[in-house]
């Protein structure tokens, strides 16, 4: 009974999820970070790790996070009935849509809803963005109490690494590179310079 | 026979599914050699048109283009095999990585691996919302809806939800009254 209940809340939880992320992509990002804070079923690292997951496996973020969260507190049962749940409320939508395409596409109110849309779901991922920056620009919890606390929490490997990383992938030569090279790269960063600090 | 064609469908998104890594985007090459070169079961026009739609209807890019042609060419049935056949590598790829994942965290070389992949991780999304900012914020009343909703998910705990819904109702009212402006 407690499984099933789990199962419900799951295909529930990512069922809105997929009803309200717009854009695709990071889209779902945003909330998802909302979801971490309301249930206990995962951590914000979770998703940052995921994240690197999806972008180095096939597959895109949000059926990726919904397998993992399912699975993670349901087993594999719980990652199938959650990435059910995210995909129902498209297939439904693009099915009704599907019977008058044209229409949908050329319909002004639908273009209007969607002039608010884009800058909102931007909006979304750059907050979404900054949660995460939050955990890289700092090791441990940020004060604000005096500025030797603050700046003593500042974390200036992970800053520096973030610089770097920044501008080489905005280099044009480097921008064909696939993000999965990056990825394990900061990896080898990662364990060579001993990032988690253990 | 109808049954063979669902499994054909299914396996084929199953394979576009597993071999496309970055989800939504990189995806179009592939649907493009293979629905429309290889197979005819879309013209490169319906193709684009489902992007398009995919990208300003809720959902994921690659979930919606593959409801869209499984529905085009098997009806319904066709539109949920094809998606369940997207999304199936994922959730076997996925749900192996979970398993090794909550077994081996605790290690220090996989946090230490981990706390660098953060790093770089920031750096991806931090490209990722350049470069939507560029294509969503066209004027000042969208660049005032950009702020508003990332401030009020940054420092209030509203629901995306209701924001994703009130940035509608604004672009619907803040075109409605320019349209009728521009009649007058």
């Amino acid at each position: 009974m407690a499984l099933l209940e789990s199962l419900a809340m799951l295909f529930y939880e990512f069922f809105k999820i997929g009803l309200f992320a717009i854009g695709g992509g990071l889209a779902t990002l945003p909330f998802l970070n909302e979801l971490q804070v309301r249930h206990d079923w995962f951590t914000p690292d979770d998703i940052t790790n995921m994240l690197a997951i999806s972008e180095s496996t096939p597959g895109p973020l949000g059926v990726n996070m919904a397998t993992y969260v399912g699975f993670k507190n349901c087993g594999i049962i719980g990652g199938v009935v959650a990435t059910l749940g995210l995909i129902a409320p498209s297939i439904i939508i693009i099915i009704i849509i599907a019977r008058f395409l044209r229409k949908f596409q050329d319909n002004p109110y639908v273009r209007y809803a969607f002039y608010g849309l884009r800058p909102a779901s931007a909006g979304l991922i750059a907050a979404a963005a900054l949660d995460i920056g939050k955990v890289v620009v700092f090791s441990g919890t940020v004060s604000f109490a005096s500025a030797s606390a603050f700046f003593g929490a500042l974390d200036l490997k992970g800053i520096l690494f973030g610089v770097l990383l920044l501008v080489l992938t905005n280099i044009k030569k480097l921008k064909k590179i696939h993000p999965v090279f990056f990825i394990a790269f900061a990896a080898v960063i990662g364990i060579v310079f001993r990032f988690g600090g253990v | 026979m109808v049954l063979k064609e669902i499994l054909d469908l299914f396996l084929i998104f199953a394979r576009i599914g597993g071999l496309t890594f970055g989800g939504g985007y990189a995806m179009l090459p592939m649907l493009q050699q293979e629905m429309v070169e290889k197979r005819k079961w879309a013209t490169e026009e319906e193709l684009m048109d489902y992007y398009a739609i995919g990208q300003c209807t809720p959902g994921i890019i690659a979930v919606n283009t593959a409801t869209f042609i499984g529905h085009k060419i098997k009806g319904i049935v066709g539109g949920i095999f094809a998606t369940l056949g997207v999304v199936f590598p994922s959730l076997v790829i996925i749900s192996i990585i979970s398993a090794f994942i909550i077994n081996f965290a605790t290690l220090p070389v996989v946090i230490n691996a981990f706390a660098g992949i953060r790093v770089c991780v920031c750096v991806l999304v931090i490209n990722a919302v350049v470069k939507l900012y560029k294509s969503a914020v066209v004027d000042k009343l969208t660049l005032v809806l950009f702020l508003a909703v990332g401030l009020l998910m940054l420092l209030t705990p509203v629901s995306p939800i209701l924001l994703v819904l009130l940035s509608g109702a604004a672009g619907l009212g803040i075109q409605l009254i320019k349209a009728k402006g521009a009649k007058k």
